[in-house]
């Protein structure tokens, strides 16, 4: 092999063809701005979405007129309808397996007589978290409403009870999602998501577009090397990857008012990063694959178990430890730490640290490989 | 530095096991016009494609502008123009924008003069700003040639250049090929045209992988003893005629040439016997005729059928 050193020339040449291709490329641009947005709009429904009048079961054993007071609140509120009354803990059970049931509001026995003596009686709701955003606000109002309720009701009669705390204990079992992923996480989720999803697909079709449309061999004639042909091909996405996520920030704290408690600079250099490590691995499928149905099947491939073990789908720390060891590899575990670390935690980079070099050390072993791979001759 | 542009020995090829390439050897001088011929899938294609590092040799050893063609791609690279076979430029650049593109590849200096210049020469200019894949066939092909010259390489590897181009344009094509040899560049010119054989100061002819003659075309022309007869006639007269001298065999080919046919034989006497028979037809004039390249050609690929790719 002659030694040729890195041509920054050729580079740019590599990057201003991709961009000028790109442009011209009507579809491709269109999915690329068309799949945030219509991503956000969505999920955003998801996320805004104030679900009212949820289905719920009344398992009372308390016949009190603050049991009535109670339901009676929490009917006027709008987000609970009572659809029915139950009599055992295995109907209820079974309400809520089937999904007819969004709630299950059980009032303990004696619980009218308990709240006069100040005893604190348990008000236990069980809600259906598999769907969290549905839940969510519902839950998170109800301890405002049942004590407002109730601390009226108490002034009345016992005026000395009605004091800051609520009178009673509320517990709450979220059902089937024990961390109850809240609304908060789906905007660094989609983030993640979307561009594991575009970054790796298009530079995936990169390079397999050249070899379908025999253009490859003409940039194989020149002189051009492979590590100026990937990364030069890489660079026009970056700014694509870019532009996806400042919609998704704008439309994620206008429209849905996810907090920003972290440093905005910082966010988008951790996402910069998430991006280039998405790139190339993009690019290295497309050295692989022999045409573009081949790199597009190997982008899924890779995006199935992004999805499935990053956190996103499932709360990382229910998985079992091969699938957490598994989850630890893929970029996307990691980002989705460092986004909500940022923006809800407000962290820096000290705490942040141990979530950058896994990102960083995927990159470098992907470029190698797909260095590695490029195919240098038409063999 | 050799006087020879391209010198390789033994160079095989094969794809799976099929042996495409077969000791291929091949010298080409400086400033010389080296036609190669050969029926489709005979693995001109490929051949070129090892000289410029584009395929890697199994086995075979040799230069290309004294460079190692198995070690040194990257030299070769650089200072070659290859015109693929299939229009490989991008379709969704436009004339301008190739041309710089390649310019920028080859790491060009002087790159704007370099691509207006060509763009002039070949009366591309005012089509500048057209994309390239809008260009009709003649069109794309010379947008190629001017491509692989940009970087005025030493050597051009052409593939096919001429196919499907009209014949105006061939002949500005080859003038221009002359006129860069005569400056010392050398080429390799794959080609299934007769007449351009005929222009070409030396020629290789393969067959399914095997080269089977190496000359200049008057060497070429004399590689056999092959008598040939020119007959004139009707075309019905010629096309029944024709029929039935097919069934000879002491008679190699017959080849319909306009109003004439072609009628060749290894050997001059019992290829006259055999004739004899037909001669007397009236209306139908036999004369002895020198044989062409075509006729020598038909006869080489003989013992090698078409391959279809
Ligand atoms: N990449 C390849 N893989 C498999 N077979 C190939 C490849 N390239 C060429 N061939 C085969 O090699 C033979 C020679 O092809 P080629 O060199 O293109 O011939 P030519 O250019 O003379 O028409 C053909 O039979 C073709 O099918
Ligand atoms: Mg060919």
């Amino acid at each position: 092999m002659t030694f040729q050193a890195f041509s920054w020339s050729r580079w740019v040449g590599i990057m201003s063809k991709e961009f000028i291709q790109l442009k011209r490329d009507r579809l491709t641009f269109g999915m690329i701005i068309g799949i945030p947005v219509l991503q956000l709009i969505l999920f955003g429904y998801a996320i805004n979405a104030d679900p009212k009048r949820l289905p719920t079961a009344v398992l009372a054993a308390d016949s009190s007129q603050y049991s009535r007071t109670l339901l009676a609140a929490m009917q006027n509120s709008g987000y609970w309808r009572i659809t029915q009354r139950v009599s055992s803990e295995a109907e209820a059970e079974e309400l809520l397996a089937h999904g007819e049931a969004q709630f299950v509001v059980s009032i303990p026995e004696n619980f009218g007589r308990k709240l006069v003596r100040g005893e604190k009686p348990v008000l236990l709701i069980e809600a259906d978290a598999s769907d969290p955003s549905a839940t969510g606000n519902a839950i998170a109002a109800l301890a405002q409403i049942a004590s407002g309720a109730l601390a009226r009701e108490l002034k009345g009669s016992l005026g000395d009870l009605a004091g800051a705390e609520p009178p009673f204990e509320l517990r709450v079992h979220r059902r089937y999602n024990p961390e109850g992923v809240t609304a908060y996480n789906i905007v660094p989720g989609l983030l993640g998501t979307i561009l594991t999803m575009t970054m790796i697909l298009m530079t995936g079709l990169a390079m397999t577009r050249e070899r379908e449309r025999g253009t490859f061999e003409n940039l194989l004639a020149t002189p051009a090397l492979p590590i100026e042909v990937m990364t030069g091909k890489i660079v026009p996405y970056i700014l694509i990857g870019l532009i996806q996520v400042t919609l998704i920030f704008g439309f994620a704290l206008t429209l849905f008012e996810v907090p920003m408690r972290g440093n905005a600079p910082l966010l988008y250099a951790v996402v910069l990063l998430f991006i280039a490590a998405n790139l190339t691995l993009g690019i290295t499928f497309s050295s692989i694959a022999r045409n573009q149905l081949q790199a597009m099947q190997m982008t899924f491939f890779f995006f199935l178990p992004s999805i499935l073990l990053s956190g996103f789908m499932f709360p990382f720390r229910g998985m079992p430890e091969w699938a957490q060891w598994l989850g630890s590899l893929l970029p996307l575990t990691h980002f989705l730490v460092l986004v909500r670390g940022i923006m809800l935690k407000g962290n820096g980079l000290d705490e942040l640290w141990p979530q950058i070099w896994p990102i960083a050390v995927f990159m470098l072993v992907v470029i190698s490989i797909g260095l590695g791979f490029y195919k240098r001759t038409l063999d | 530095m050799t006087d020879l542009a391209i010198d390789v020995h033994g160079l095989n090829k094969s794809f799976g096991d099929k042996h495409v390439v077969k000791d291929f050897a091949l010298q080409v001088r400086r400033g010389e016009i080296y036609g190669f011929l050969g029926p489709n899938g005979s693995g001109k294609t490929t051949s070129i494609r090892m000289l410029c590092g584009l395929l890697r040799p199994d086995s075979g050893s040799g230069t290309c502008l004294g460079h190692d063609v198995i070690r040194q791609t990257g030299a070769i690279k650089r200072e070659v123009g290859y015109m693929t076979q299939r229009f490989s430029l991008w379709e969704d650049l436009t004339i301008r924008e190739n041309l710089e593109f390649v310019a920028r590849m080859y790491g060009m200096k002087d790159r704007r003069a370099a691509v207006g210049h060509a763009l002039a020469e070949l009366g591309l200019a005012e089509r500048r700003d057209q994309l390239a894949g809008t260009l009709s066939g003649g069109w794309k092909q010379r947008l190629a040639l001017a491509a692989c010259m940009l970087h005025r390489p030493r050597l051009l590897l052409l593939d096919e250049p001429t196919a499907g181009v009209d014949p105006q344009a061939r002949r500005d094509f080859w003038e221009e090929i002359h006129a860069l040899a005569a400056t010392g560049i050398s080429v390799l010119v794959a080609t299934h045209y007769m007449d351009e054989a005929e222009r070409c100061h030396r020629l290789a002819y393969i067959a399914d992988g095997r080269l089977l003659a190496k000359g200049t075309p008057d060497e070429v022309l004399h590689l056999f003893h092959l008598s040939t007869w020119a007959v004139s006639g009707t075309p019905a007269q010629l096309s029944a005629l024709a029929a039935k001298l097919k069934h000879v065999p002491e008679i190699c080919h017959v080849t319909a040439f306009g109003n004439t046919l072609h009628v060749m034989g290894e050997e001059d006497a019992a290829l006259e016997r055999a004739i004899a028979p037909f001669r007397d037809e009236p209306g139908i004039d036999w004369r002895r005729a020198d044989p062409t390249l075509e006729d020598v050609f038909l006869h080489l690929m003989q013992g090698a059928p078409d391959n279809l790719q």
